[in-house]
C-alpha cells in the first residue's frame, strides 16, 4: 500500500479590530440590527469612493512584522470581480500582485513539543462582504435576504506556504496564529462570530515524491476542531480515491460539520475569471520606513517567547506558563502582580484558580478592567504570607475584592478578619471546644487521630476562621495529649 | 428694453443682487418660467427642482437683504448633470437602470455649490453613464442644440451645455472623461473647463471611468467659469485621488494678460479629418493671441494618433467594473420574471442598459478577462505613459497648448450611427483626459451655417489659472459672445 | 477575431443577457473596435511603466474615526425588493 504525505496550506481571514470599516466610517460593532451599519460607500451606491483606513494598514503591518514578513516597498489595492449579492459593488477591493507583505513564518509547537516552522507566503488587506440569510436552506430557498452590515469590514488575509503536514499541525498553526493576532491586539480571534475564518488547500502525494498532488480547497472551517476534522476527512477521502485508482479533481469543497464530510461546490472554471486590475479610486501605498520602525518598536512580546521567559525567569512549570500566556492581558496581569511583590508561583496559582474562575482567559478587556487589580492581588498574597489571614479567609477576601474592587487590606480591616494569633485567646476557645465535645476527645484517646482535626475545625468555626490554623492545631494537640 | 435677466452672467447678476436691483428669487423664477416655456424644444433637463430652487433663492434673498451674501455665487442658478448624486432628487445618469434611484447623499461638488449659495434648477440630460458624444444615448430624451434644433448639443454633458447656451441655465456642472465637457461646450458655444485630475472631487459623481472622470463647469463666459471652479475645487477627504493643492482666486488672476506666455501649437491636432472652417477659426484665434503678446511655437505630440485607442481600452475596462453594481439588488431597476438570481441580474442589466453601454461593458470585460489583460489593459496603460510623456516634453518648452476642441461642428441627430465614427469626435480631447491636464474650450467663431466653433487651451497640471487667464484675454479681445441663439 | 463563443463567455462574465441578434451585432462591432485598437501594437512599450493615475499620489489614508451610518430606512429605501430589515433577492443557484 502506498504511504501518502499530506500537504496543507491555510488561508486565514481575520477581521481587524478597527473602530470603523476598511474604506468608510461605519462602525464595526458586531451584532447590530440588519442594515443599520451601512452608508452609501459600503452599500456600493452610485458615485461613492473608498478611502483607506490607516489603522487597518497599521494592524496589517504589525502582524506582518510579528511574522517576520517583508513589508513591500509599495503595495496597491486591486479590484476582484465576481457577482454575488452580498458584495455590493460586485467587485471586492483586495490586493493582488502587490500585497502588503510577503515571505514570513510562524513557529509553532506540536502537542508533543516538536517545533515546526510554517512559512507565510503573503499577507494582504481586503474588504469583507455582507451576509446572506436564506429563506430555508441554500438549496431549497426561493429567496435570500441580504444584510450589508458586514460589508466593508476590514479583513486581513494571510496565506501560509504548503508547509503543513498533518491536520494536527493545521490546528496547531491556527491556534498559534490566533494567539499572535490576539496578542497584537489586531483581532479578537472569535471564530464563532466569524472574526477569524479559515480555508485550507490540501493535497496528498506518495511519500518521497517532490511533485505536489492535485489540490482541493476546503471552505467553512470555522473552529479549531473543524479544521482538524475536515482535514482528516479530506485526507482520507483523497487517499481512498487514489488507492482505488481514481484521480483527484481540482475543486472547491465545503465542509459540512453536521454531516462530518466535505462536498463539492461544483463551480465552473469561468466563474474564477476575477479580472483584477489596480483600484483606480485609491492611491498606491509606499509606507514610510519610520512608521514601520515605530510599529516594530511597539510590538509586544509574542506568546511563544513569553511562555519561555515565564519558565526561565519565574521558574514556573510549563503548564502554568502555558495557561498564563493564553492571552496578552492575562500574561500582563500576572507580571504586574509579580512586579508588585508577590511570589511568582503563588501569583500563578491564584491567577489560574481564582481570577480565571471570574473572567475568561481570552476576555482581554475584562482582565484589564478586573476589579481585582494585579497590585491588589499582590496585596492579598502579602497578607497571607505575613500570616495576617489564612488561605481560607484569603479566598473569601478575594471574592469580596471582586465584588467591591477594594484592597484586601481594607476588607480585612473593615470586616475584622485579621487572624487571631494570640495563644491566650485561642487557648480559651480550645478549652471550651474540648469541654463541649467529649465524644471527639474519647475518639482521639481511642487512637482516632482524625478526631483532633474535627476539634481544630470547631475552633476555626468558633473564631469564624480567624484563628491562626497552625496555632489552633498546636494548642488542640497540646491539650489532648495532656488529658 | 432692459437686458433680460437670463442674458446676464453670474458676475453681472451678483453685482445687481448686491445693489438690490434684482433679487435671486426673481432670477430663479425667470429661469424656471423660461425652462417651462422652452425646454420642451431643447430637452436640456431630466428633472427641474422647482421647490428646492425657490427655497434656495429665497434664502439667498434674505442674505442679500441682510447684507451678508455668502460670496460670488450666492443666488446664482446652476444646472447639474444627472451624473451627480443629489440628496432626495432622483438621479438616473441617463440610464433606465437607475430609474427611481433617489440618492441619500449629495456629491461633494453639489454640496459645495449649495454651500456657496448657488440655486440648483434641475438635473440635465446626458448620454447614458456619460458614454457618448451627442446625448443621443440618453435613455430618456433627446437634447437639441439651441443653435440648431436639428443638431446634437454634443455629449455626454449635452444637457448642461444646451441649458447654458439656450439660457435655460446660467452655469452648469458636467463631467469630462474623453471630452464630455469641452466637446458639448464647443458644439453649444459655451465655456467648458475640464480641470486637472484631482483638482475637483469625484465623490458623488457616478463613475464611468474612474481614472479619467473629471467634473468641471460649463458657463457663459470665462469669468463665471473661474468663479464656479474656485467654489468646487480643492481636496476632499471622501476622494482619495483629490489633490491637496491650494485653490487660487482664479477670477482675481484673469486680468494678467498673455504677454510673454509661450503657446504651443501641436501639429498633430491640425491633421487630416479637421473641418477646414474649424482650422481657419482656430488658427485665427491663435494669431489673435500672438497679437496680444504671446509667442507661438510649433510642437509635436507624436502619440496623438494612439490616444483614442488607449481611451477605448481604459475607459470601457474601468466602466465594466464600475457598472457591475447595477444588478437589481440594491437600487434602481429590477427586471421582472427572473427565475433565479443570475437570471434576474442578467435580465435587469439587459433591460436597463442601452446599446452603447452594453458595448462598452462587453469591450471592457473582454479587455480585462483572463489571457487578454496584458495585451489590452496592460498595454494601454503603458501607452498612456507615452501620451503623458509627450505632453511633459511639450510643456518643457511652452506654457500652454492651443488646438481645436473638435474636428467638426455639431452634427445632426442620427448622423453618426457607427460607434467608431462617433468615437472619433473625441480625437482632440482624449489626450487631456489621459494625461489629466486642465483644458478649456471657448468660442472662437462660427461655421458658415452658424454653428459655434471651440478653441481648446490645454495647460500644465494644476495650472488652471493660466488656462483661464489666456481664455479670458482672448474672450475680451473678441466679440463672439455677442451672438446668441434664437429660441422661439 | 472575436468569435460567437467569446461574446457569450464575456456576456456571462458581465451578467448581460443578449439576444442572438445582439450577440452577432456585438461580435461585429467589438471586432471592428478591437481592430482599431490593434494599432497600439505598433508602439514599442518595452520597459515603459504603466500609468494608472494621471496625477501620481501616494499614501492617501483616513483616520480610524467612526462616522454615523444611515438609518435603516434610508439604507433600504431604494431596494427593488425587501423583506423586513433585509434586501430580498431571488433564489441563488450557483452558476
Amino acid at each position: 500500500m502506498t504511504i501518502f504525505q499530506t500537504v496543507i496550506g491555510l488561508e486565514v481571514h481575520a477581521q481587524l479590530l478597527t473602530r470603523s470599516k476598511m474604506f468608510c466610517g461605519c462602525a464595526t460593532t458586531f451584532g447590530a440590527a440588519p442594515n443599520t451599519q451601512t452608508c452609501p460607500v459600503c452599500q456600493g451606491m452610485p458615485g461613492v469612493l473608498p478611502v483607506v483606513n490607516r489603522r487597518a494598514i497599521e494592524f496589517a503591518v504589525r502582524t506582518a512584522l510579528a511574522f517576520d514578513c517583508r513589508i513591500n516597498a509599495a503595495c496597491r489595492f486591486a479590484r476582484k470581480h465576481y457577482y454575488y449579492p452580498d458584495m455590493p459593488k460586485n467587485f471586492q477591493i483586495s490586493q493582488y500582485e502587490e500585497p502588503l507583505a510577503e515571505e514570513g513564518h510562524l513557529d509553532i509547537e506540536l502537542a508533543d513539543g516538536t517545533p515546526r516552522t510554517i512559512g507565510i507566503q503573503r499577507l494582504h488587506l481586503e474588504e469583507d462582504v455582507g451576509k446572506l440569510v436564506h429563506e430555508g436552506t441554500l438549496e431549497t430557498a426561493q429567496a435570500s435576504l441580504v444584510d450589508f452590515n458586514r460589508a466593508g469590514m476590514p479583513l486581513m488575509e494571510t496565506v501560509s506556504k504548503p508547509d503543513i503536514r498533518s491536520p494536527e499541525e493545521a490546528s496547531a498553526y491556527l491556534r498559534a496564529f490566533r494567539a499572535v493576532l490576539v496578542y497584537l491586539g489586531v483581532c479578537d480571534g472569535n471564530m464563532e462570530e466569524g472574526s477569524l475564518r479559515c480555508d485550507a488547500n490540501v493535497s496528498i502525494r506518495p511519500r518521497g515524491t517532490a511533485e505536489l498532488g492535485t489540490k482541493v480547497e476546503i471552505k467553512n472551517l470555522n473552529s479549531f476542531r473543524n479544521v482538524q476534522r475536515a482535514l482528516e476527512y479530506e485526507v482520507k477521502r483523497q487517499a481512498d480515491a487514489l488507492s482505488r485508482g481514481e484521480r483527484i479533481v481540482q475543486e472547491t469543497r465545503l465542509w459540512d460539520a453536521d454531516r462530518g464530510h466535505t462536498r463539492s461546490m461544483r463551480s465552473k472554471e469561468y466563474a474564477h475569471d476575477y479580472r483584477y486590475f489596480p483600484e483606480p479610486d485609491l492611491t498606491p501605498l509606499a509606507l514610510d520606513a519610520r512608521w514601520i520602525d515605530e510599529i516594530r518598536a511597539s510590538l509586544p512580546e509574542l506568546p511563544r517567547a513569553r511562555r519561555r521567559r515565564f519558565v526561565s525567569q519565574y521558574q514556573l512549570p510549563a503548564y502554568d506558563a502555558d495557561q498564563l500566556t493564553q492571552s496578552r492581558a492575562l500574561a500582563e496581569y500576572f507580571e504586574a502582580a509579580v512586579t508588585a511583590g508577590a511570589s511568582p508561583k503563588a501569583t500563578a496559582n491564584w491567577t489560574m484558580s481564582e481570577l480565571l474562575r471570574e473572567i475568561a482567559a481570552d476576555d482581554e478587556d475584562a482582565i484589564r478592567r478586573s476589579p481585582v487589580s494585579p497590585a491588589n492581588l499582590a496585596g492579598l498574597l502579602r497578607l497571607m504570607d505575613e500570616g495576617t489571614i489564612s488561605g481560607k479567609i484569603a479566598k473569601d477576601v478575594f471574592g469580596k475584592m471582586v465584588q467591591t474592587g477594594d484592597t484586601a487590606q481594607a476588607i480585612v480591616e473593615r470586616e475584622g478578619l485579621t487572624q487571631v494569633a494570640d495563644a491566650g485567646a485561642i487557648r480559651a476557645i480550645v478549652d471550651d471546644v474540648i469541654a463541649r465535645n467529649p465524644k471527639a476527645v474519647a475518639d482521639f484517646k481511642n487512637g482516632n487521630a482524625k478526631a483532633a482535626g474535627a476539634l481544630v475545625g470547631q475552633v476555626m468555626k468558633a473564631t469564624q476562621g480567624k484563628a491562626n490554623p497552625a496555632l489552633a492545631n498546636q494548642l488542640v494537640q497540646e491539650k489532648l495529649t495532656k488529658m | 428694453m432692459p437686458t433680460a435677466l437670463t442674458a446676464l452672467t453670474i458676475h453681472e447678476l451678483t453685482e445687481r443682487y448686491r445693489r438690490g436691483d434684482v433679487k435671486p428669487s426673481d432670477v430663479a423664477d425667470a429661469y424656471l418660467s423660461r425652462i417651462e416655456r422652452l425646454d420642451g424644444d431643447v430637452g436640456a433637463y431630466l428633472a427641474v427642482t422647482h421647490d428646492r430652487a425657490r427655497a434656495a433663492a429665497r434664502a439667498a434673498d434674505e442674505r442679500y437683504r441682510a447684507g451678508r451674501p455668502l460670496g460670488p455665487l450666492d443666488g446664482a442658478p446652476v444646472s447639474i448633470k444627472d451624473v451627480f448624486c443629489t440628496r432626495g432628487v432622483p438621479t438616473t445618469c441617463g440610464s433606465k437602470i437607475l430609474e427611481g434611484f433617489v440618492p441619500p447623499y449629495d456629491a461633494t461638488v453639489v454640496a459645495r455649490l449649495e454651500a456657496a449659495g448657488a440655486v440648483m434648477l434641475g438635473k440635465t440630460n446626458m448620454d447614458e453613464f456619460a458614454m457618448g458624444s451627442s446625448t443621443e444615448h440618453s435613455a430618456y430624451k433627446l437634447t437639441r442644440n439651441p443653435w440648431d434644433l436639428s443638431r446634437v448639443p454634443g455629449g455626454s454633458s449635452g444637457g448642461s451645455a444646451a441649458a447654458v447656451a439656450g439660457e435655460l441655465g446660467l452655469a452648469a456642472l458636467g463631467t469630462d472623461t474623453g471630452g464630455s465637457i469641452r466637446q458639448p461646450g464647443a458644439f453649444c458655444g459655451v465655456v467648458g473647463l475640464k480641470p486637472t485630475y484631482g483638482r475637483v472631487s469625484r465623490y458623488g459623481v457616478i463613475a464611468f471611468a474612474s481614472s479619467l472622470d473629471h467634473p468641471g463647469p460649463l458657463t457663459r463666459d470665462v469669468r463665471d467659469c473661474a468663479l464656479v471652479l474656485r467654489a468646487i475645487a480643492g481636496v476632499d477627504p471622501h476622494d482619495a485621488t483629490s489633490v491637496d493643492e491650494p485653490v487660487p482666486d482664479y477670477a482675481a488672476l484673469l486680468d494678467q494678460g498673455v504677454r510673454g506666455l509661450r503657446l504651443g501649437v501641436p501639429r498633430e491636432y491640425f491633421a487630416e479629418g479637421l473641418d477646414p472652417e474649424i482650422e481657419r477659426a482656430v488658427r485665427a484665434a491663435i494669431e489673435r493671441l500672438r497679437d496680444l503678446g504671446a509667442t507661438l511655437e510649433d510642437v509635436s505630440l507624436p502619440t496623438t494618433d494612439y490616444g483614442l485607442a488607449v481611451y477605448y481600452i481604459v475607459a470601457p475596462a474601468e466602466a465594466s467594473s464600475n457598472l457591475a453594481r447595477y444588478d437589481g439588488v440594491k437600487y434602481g431597476l429590477r427586471a421582472p420574471g427572473g427565475k433565479d438570481l443570475i437570471d434576474m441580474e442578467s435580465r435587469t442589466r439587459a433591460a436597463g442598459f442601452g446599446a452603447e453601454v452594453k458595448r462598452r461593458i462587453m469591450l471592457g470585460t473582454y479587455a480585462l478577462s483572463a489571457g487578454y489583460y496584458d495585451a489590452y489593459y496592460g498595454r494601454a496603460q503603458k501607452v498612456r505613459t507615452l501620451v503623458k510623456r509627450d505632453f511633459e516634453a511639450a510643456f518643457a518648452r511652452v506654457d500652454l497648448l492651443l488646438a481645436p476642441t473638435t474636428p467638426s461642428v455639431a452634427f445632426k441627430h442620427g448622423e453618426k450611427e457607427d460607434p467608431l465614427a462617433m468615437y472619433l469626435n473625441d480625437v482632440y480631447t482624449v489626450g487631456g483626459d489621459l494625461a489629466g491636464l486642465p483644458a478649456i474650450s471657448v468660442r472662437c467663431g462660427f461655421s458658415s451655417n452658424g454653428l459655434p466653433i471651440g478653441l481648446q487651451i490645454i495647460g500644465r497640471p494644476f495650472d488652471e489659472a493660466r488656462v483661464l487667464r489666456t481664455a479670458y484675454s482672448y474672450e475680451q479681445a473678441t466679440d463672439w459672445l455677442a451672438r446668441r441663439p434664437e429660441l422661439a | 477575431m472575436i468569435t460567437r463563443q467569446d461574446v457569450e463567455h464575456v456576456a456571462r462574465l458581465a451578467r448581460l443577457h443578449l439576444s442572438d441578434d445582439e450577440k452577432e451585432r456585438m461580435r461585429v462591432q467589438l471586432d471592428a473596435i478591437l481592430a482599431y485598437i490593434d494599432k497600439l501594437t505598433a508602439l514599442d512599450i518595452e520597459g515603459v511603466e504603466p500609468t494608472s493615475h494621471a496625477v501620481p499620489l501616494l499614501n492617501v489614508m483616513r483616520d480610524d474615526e467612526p462616522a454615523p451610518s444611515m438609518p435603516q430606512g434610508d439604507a433600504l429605501a431604494n431596494a427593488p425588493d425587501r423583506a423586513g430589515e433585509f434586501f430580498r433577492v431571488p433564489r441563488i443557484i450557483e452558476d
